[in-house]
């Protein structure tokens, strides 16, 4: 199964529905073995229990950043190379992207808040992930902006290369506006440094959630193929002429 | 019912477009308003509605609903559609309908008259400029008012289109509404003619 | 009565169905509400002595942005004129749908208002007070920002001119929004006479907004 093959969309929707209960199994078994793992590690002896809250966070953080990476290389698709599926993988990806960066966001802030004390603090990295996130907002407004799929495409194409090459930009500005104001006590949200009894547990979950996003993109994927067949369907319907 | 002009006047945007125009029409019959472009056919339509202020002369009816005014026994027919692409073809005129009062028949039934039944939940968005005129039309099928004022009302329609507004038109016409309709072509039924602009 | 309501259903529909509609607003305020900080530093309780403010100018902004299309797709398609040739007042339509618009663009704000209060690290009685006064205050700038969309149908502009004709008008409704909310967080002076005054302002707005913006529709329309 080449990458040609699977430009077809109707060989990619009859090869999808084979492989997604594969997936979708071998997601939930590495989540349920990822949580299991997460729930027997020891306590932080700093952080206690909250430190778990690691093993969820962390995941998500790489995936809202892996995921902006899949519709850059998505973006490249539809401009340069003009693989058939490049767009619906992007348009599929954007919402799954902002509901991790969303999920790391909730998921930080729960972590900071028993050593903040607030829900929020604006440190280097929280405040990134926060910029991604209306970024990817911005991008899926800008999918619903314009009706027809095909158009919506290239514009989502250029701003997701144009937010691709930006994001190490604003990373760095972001750590020195931190370092300007840096508070008293800095909370290293990596944790203590990893040793295995954290490592592995964390490992699984990261690999869990990428599965997850795997799983969760093919169906968005193949969704989004269908709607744009009704929507065809839709547009023949209304150039018929009345019987 | 008669509806009238004496000596009017239209000034649009500090420029005289046509002045001294009279004209004259009664309930059954029809007025074609016609002249090279930009001789005042549309300003005219938009005067007797009401969305031009009259710079001199008189528009008038007799007859008619004493309690309404004119633009509000009138249908409008710009070059526009006034259609919302995003709402489904029946959304859109079960909207006017709702709005403009005085139904006439039910919305399916005008989109039916007017040939788009099988594109009846479809978006606005998907249809034709032809199709896109047909469901203004339907707007004149649905909502019942005396007076048609057509802004070159069989722009884009194709044949089928053509003759099926004019059956409408005629039967408006049987009903004793009346028409003024500025025009290129010819409208299909029998009218009396406007010449606005003379020769130039 | 019901020709009102159907302007008002019609308009909710679209805003909600058309991407990029209303919830783009939402998306407008949290963005200048998570610039602030970059500009202010993050000092939380800096950003928390703020906040009532930051939120207030967030909200502002968002709203004018989006009442730019108020009039302007109706004025484009030719509904305008059917409405302007219609048995409802324009005055009557114009509120019509300016109300539709608050509810479909307005409400939303306010809605999001306390997940912005959490980051200015405002608490919760605090981001309550903010979100009371926007409910009061947002109408009034909705029907205030009205006369400035009309305008920029009749001018052909939209965009800044809108902005910097209506920003003046809005001031009041600024300065008492973010007094009622200073007073309801720290006190002493009442919460009650600016909150009032708020009402009052928007309760103007809603007489003066469609008057004016049906006058200068109507000079629009040729």
């Amino acid at each position: 199964m080449t990458l040609i093959d699977l430009a077809n969309p109707t060989r990619f929707l009859s090869l999808t529905a084979r492989l997604l209960p594969w997936l979708a199994g071998l997601t939930a078994l590495l989540l349920l073995i990822g949580l299991y793992q997460s729930a027997v590690a020891p306590d932080d002896y700093q952080q206690g229990a909250t430190v778990k809250i690691m093993f969820i966070h962390v995941p998500n953080a790489w995936l809202s950043m892996w995921v902006w990476g899949v519709m850059s290389l998505a973006a490249l698709g539809t401009l340069v190379w003009r693989h058939p599926l490049a767009d619906v993988a992007a348009k599929a990806a954007a919402p799954l992207g902002a509901a991790f960066t969303f999920l790391a966001l909730v998921t930080g802030s729960l972590w900071g808040r028993p050593m903040w004390g607030t829900y929020w603090e604006w440190d280097a990295r929280l405040t990134s992930v926060l910029i991604l996130f209306l970024m990817y907002l911005g991008l899926i407004a800008l999918w619903r902006a314009v009706e027809d799929p095909s158009r919506a495409a290239r514009a989502a194409a250029v701003l997701t290369l144009v937010g691709a090459i930006n994001l190490p930009i604003i990373k760095f500005s972001v750590d020195w506006w931190n370092t300007l104001h840096q508070p008293a006590s800095v909370l290293r949200m990596g944790g203590p440094t990893l040793d295995r009894a954290f490592l592995i547990p964390l490992l699984v979950m990261a690999l869990a959630f990428t599965l997850l996003f795997l799983t969760l993109h093919l169906a968005a994927m193949r969704n989004e193929i269908l709607r744009r067949r009704v929507r065809s369907l839709q547009m023949m319907q209304a150039a018929r002429r009345a019987a | 019912m008669r509806l009238s002009g004496r000596d009017v006047r239209c000034v649009r945007g500090g420029r005289e477009i046509f002045a001294g125009l009279d004209f004259e029409t009664a309930a059954g019959e029809a007025l074609a308003v016609t002249g090279t472009n930009g001789s005042g056919k549309t300003s005219l339509l938009r005067l007797i509605a009401g969305l031009l202020p009259v710079a001199g002369g008189s528009i008038g009816l007799e007859g008619g609903d004493p309690e309404l005014t004119l633009p509000e026994q009138a249908h409008y027919l710009g070059h526009r559609d006034a259609l919302k692409p995003a709402l489904s073809v029946v959304e859109n005129l079960a909207f006017w309908r709702g709005f403009l009062g005085g139904e006439a028949s039910d919305a399916e039934q005008s989109i039916a008259a007017v040939g788009l039944d099988h594109a009846i939940h479809l978006p606005a968005a998907y249809l034709s400029a032809g199709q896109r005129r047909r469901l203004s039309i339907a707007r004149l099928v649905a909502v019942r008012r005396p007076i048609w004022l057509l802004d070159e009302p069989t722009n884009a329609l194709d044949s089928a289109g053509q003759s099926l507004f004019a059956a409408l038109m005629a039967d408006h016409l049987s009903q004793g509404g009346l028409i003024i309709a500025a025009t290129h072509a010819p409208l299909g039924i029998a009218a009396g003619e406007l010449r606005i602009g003379g020769a130039r | 009565m019901s020709a009102l309501a159907e302007l008002m259903k019609r308009d909710i529909r679209i805003a909600l169905r058309v991407g990029g509609g209303a919830l783009i607003g939402v998306l407008f305020f949290l963005t200048v509400v998570v610039l602030m900080p970059f500009a202010l530093g993050p000092d939380l309780a800096l950003l928390a002595r703020l906040g009532p403010a930051i939120l207030w100018l967030g909200a502002l902004l968002a709203s004018l942005l989006t009442l730019d299309r108020l009039f302007l797709a109706d004025h484009e398609d030719g509904s305008l004129d059917l409405i302007a040739m219609s048995r409802t007042p324009l005055e009557l339509a114009c509120a019509a749908k300016a109300l539709a618009h608050w509810l479909a663009a307005g409400l939303p704000l306010i809605i999001a208002t306390p997940v912005l209060g959490l980051l200015l690290n405002l608490d919760a009685p605090s981001t309550l007070a903010v979100a009371l006064t926007l409910l009061a205050g947002t109408p009034a700038l909705t029907f205030t920002g009205m006369i400035g969309a009309a305008l920029a149908v009749t001018l052909h502009r939209g965009g800044l001119l809108l902005a910097v004709l209506v920003l003046p008008l809005s001031i009041p409704v600024l300065i008492f929004g973010v007094a009622a909310s200073q007073a309801a967080i720290s006190g002493p002076s009442s919460f009650g006479a600016p909150l009032t005054i708020l009402c009052a302002l928007s309760l103007v707005s809603f007489v003066i907004g469609p008057f004016a913006a049906a006058a200068s529709l109507r000079h629009g329309l040729d």
